[in-house]
């Protein structure tokens, strides 16, 4: 009953959300005044070539055509191809997106990692140096420009010290492992080929540090909060009353009821590391969703933009949906209503 | 407080009349004396305003933050002629990232501000009046926020063509929907107050009501997330020079200067390590004092 209402009442409202996102990139793509059949057709392109490419694009019919054209084959899965190498959008999406998603879970974890325990020693902690630190750090990761650090952390790490690659996803000289999912963390460890999984991972190393700044900043600032309020809720000082252990107080009382604001967080927090991979996947060569987006932008190949705008917004919706469900798996208090 | 023991000349009578408000600032003075961290905050950006708003009278090279080349002294390190050291035309790169300075504030505050009003007024409008205005304005974000903006800016500047004015309307487009939520969150709980009730019996208008009584009482939340949000228009910023679609060479930009210097590295270290500190020095300063903020805004928040 409630679950499931809920349920399709939320897949529902993605319908609108994707049909407006739709119109503002079609709307952005087909109003600006750069003429992108005429870059891709090249200088010296003749009127009668630019002519042809425009038809074959469909560019030549009225914009709400074009606009239903464009939806009718979004329904069917096929989100156009590029006008500069004529791939199907769809197709080089799937191509890249492993890879963004693989570090944006990477860095995510690393994220929890390294925010959670700063977090808690801040909260524990209050106003004395260990709180000091945490906000110093969260305040300067989060005013960091990663593009930046990434590139002293290469002129550092990689250059100088020779430690970690510098770009790339994996060893060019190396086969890549057979691919199951496209993440190659998860395809070298499928394979059982540890040696490759190691290559991987020095790669996604660098990468997945830069993009979890973001994260360990917001979480250790957030749960911190809440991890304040939650001890001083009655059932906190019930528990210390209790005699129990301040480790015990701490996990398993404190720590579980101030995590939902984290989680619910999270969602957010992975749209915002889709938005930094962009400069990540710049800096470091990083053949995902971000590199491609740039590629695109630079070339004006609107058809892979408006693919991934409306890609993206779909992932984000889902992620935000997902997160909203699993509240109610950390605390089985909250209904669905 | 004490009352005032006798109201001597304008500022006395200003005095006695505003004694809540002063009290109030006062108050707020102290709480933000207390946070340390927004002091530095503060001197850092008041350091920047004065280095971005002076600095272009007193820089060594003013020529080098054109086009210029000095191929005799292209690519050196930093020394005492030239601090941070001289970048692939020879030109001095301390005085492009004091140049530089000035370019972000003032685009940052662009930014900020057109965006920010946008949302405001949209968020006003939309709580204020509910229903089905209130829908249309709320369902419109929602698509806005659920686009990572970094996305549609790039699509935005990479169509209207690669220049720092377009990289700022691109941002200010998608700028505004953080605040168009925050401001209709607010308006609709303030809108059930007494007093904005009273202003509504007394016959005042509703854009009289939204602009004088209830966005007031919205400005401390706007203001903490507008001090914050500096420092990321400011890196947003960057970030597109730095992809290539925001500010074109020679103009002198943080972003552009880090992206060329990677060109040279590892050699060339100092060509983007230094802009960069400069650049991070100006995003911590803002969201050093946003965090400050915050704290004497909604003290519940760290105490």
């Amino acid at each position: 009953m409630g679950l499931r209402y809920y349920l399709i009442r939320r897949l529902l409202l993605i319908i609108p959300v994707l049909i407006g996102l739709s119109i503002v990139t079609f709307a952005l793509s087909h109003i600006v005044p750069g003429d992108p059949v005429r870059l891709a057709a090249g200088p010296q392109a003749t009127a009668e070539q630019i002519h042809k490419l425009e038809e074959e694009f469909g560019l030549d019919k009225p914009l709400p055509v074009q606009y239903l054209n464009y939806m009718q084959g979004v329904l069917r899965g096929n989100l156009g191809q590029s006008m500069m190498n004529r791939h199907p959008v769809a197709m080089d999406l799937r191509r890249y997106f492993p890879a963004t998603f693989e570090l944006v879970v990477v860095s995510t974890i690393l994220g929890v990692v390294i925010g959670l325990p700063m977090a808690m020693a801040a909260a524990v902690f209050r106003d004395k140096w260990p709180d000091q630190v945490s906000r110093i750090v969260a305040l300067s990761s989060i005013s960091m420009p990663v593009f930046w650090l990434g590139m002293v952390l290469q002129l550092i790490l990689c250059m100088t010290w020779h430690l970690l690659p510098i770009s790339g996803r994996f060893d060019p000289r190396v086969p890549f492992p057979p691919n199951v999912t496209g993440m190659l963390l998860v395809d070298s460890l499928l394979a059982g080929d540890l040696h490759k999984f190691g290559i991987a991972l020095k790669h996604i190393t660098l990468p997945a540090f830069c993009q979890s700044l973001i994260a360990i900043a917001l979480i250790t600032r957030l749960l911190r909060a809440d991890i304040l309020e939650v001890m001083q809720r009655d059932f906190v000082t019930m528990a210390r009353a209790m005699g129990l252990p301040e480790r015990v107080v701490l996990f398993k009382y404190v720590l579980k009821n101030a995590l939902i604001a984290t989680v619910a967080m999270l969602g957010f927090l992975v749209g915002w590391e889709l938005s930094g991979s962009v400069m990540i996947e710049t800096v470091f060569d990083w053949p995902g969703v971000g590199l491609y987006a740039v590629k695109s932008a630079m070339t004006l190949d609107f058809q892979p933009i408006m693919g991934i705008t409306l890609f993206v917004g779909l992932l984000f919706t889902l992620v935000n949906l997902l997160v909203d469900f699993s509240y109610g798996v950390i605390d089985p208090r909250i209904r669905y209503g | 407080m004490s009352v005032s023991v006798e109201a001597r000349g304008w500022w006395g009578r200003w005095r006695a009349k505003n004694e809540g408000l002063i009290d109030e600032w006062r108050r707020g003075l102290y709480r933000f004396r207390q946070s340390r961290l927004s002091i530095v905050g503060m001197a850092i950006i008041i350091f920047l305003l004065i280095v971005a708003f002076t600095g272009r009278h007193w820089v060594p090279y003013p020529k080098d933050a054109g086009f210029t080349t000095h191929v005799e002294i292209r690519l050196q390190g930093p020394t005492r002629d030239n601090l941070f050291g001289t970048d692939g035309y020879g030109r001095d790169v301390f005085t492009r990232t004091i140049w530089a300075t000035q370019t972000s504030l003032i685009a940052g505050t662009v930014i900020v501000l057109v965006g920010g009003l946008i949302g405001i007024i949209l968020g006003g409008i939309a709580g204020y009046f509910g229903g089905l205005v209130n829908e249309v304005i709320m369902r419109i974000t929602d698509i806005m926020l659920t686009m990572p903006g970094i996305f549609l800016a790039l699509a935005i500047t990479a169509a209207l063509g690669p220049s720092i004015l377009h990289a700022m309307m691109a941002l200010s487009i998608t700028w505004w929907p953080g605040y168009c939520r925050l401001v209709q969150a607010q308006v609709l709980s303030i809108r059930e107050e007494d007093y904005v009730e009273a202003a509504r019996c007394i016959g005042a208008s509703p854009r009289r009501i939204l602009f004088n009584h209830i966005l007031p009482n919205c400005l401390s939340a706007i203001v903490v997330k507008a001090s914050m949000d500096f420092g990321f228009a400011v890196l947003n910023l960057a970030a597109l020079g730095f992809i290539g679609v925001g500010a074109q060479p020679p103009v002198p930009e943080w972003g552009v200067m880090i992206s060329k210097g990677r060109e040279f590295l590892p050699y060339g270290w100092w060509l983007s390590t230094l802009p960069g500190l400069a650049m991070f020095l100006t995003v911590f300063g803002f969201n050093m004092l946003g965090d400050g903020l915050r704290d004497i805004f909604d003290p519940r928040a760290r105490r």
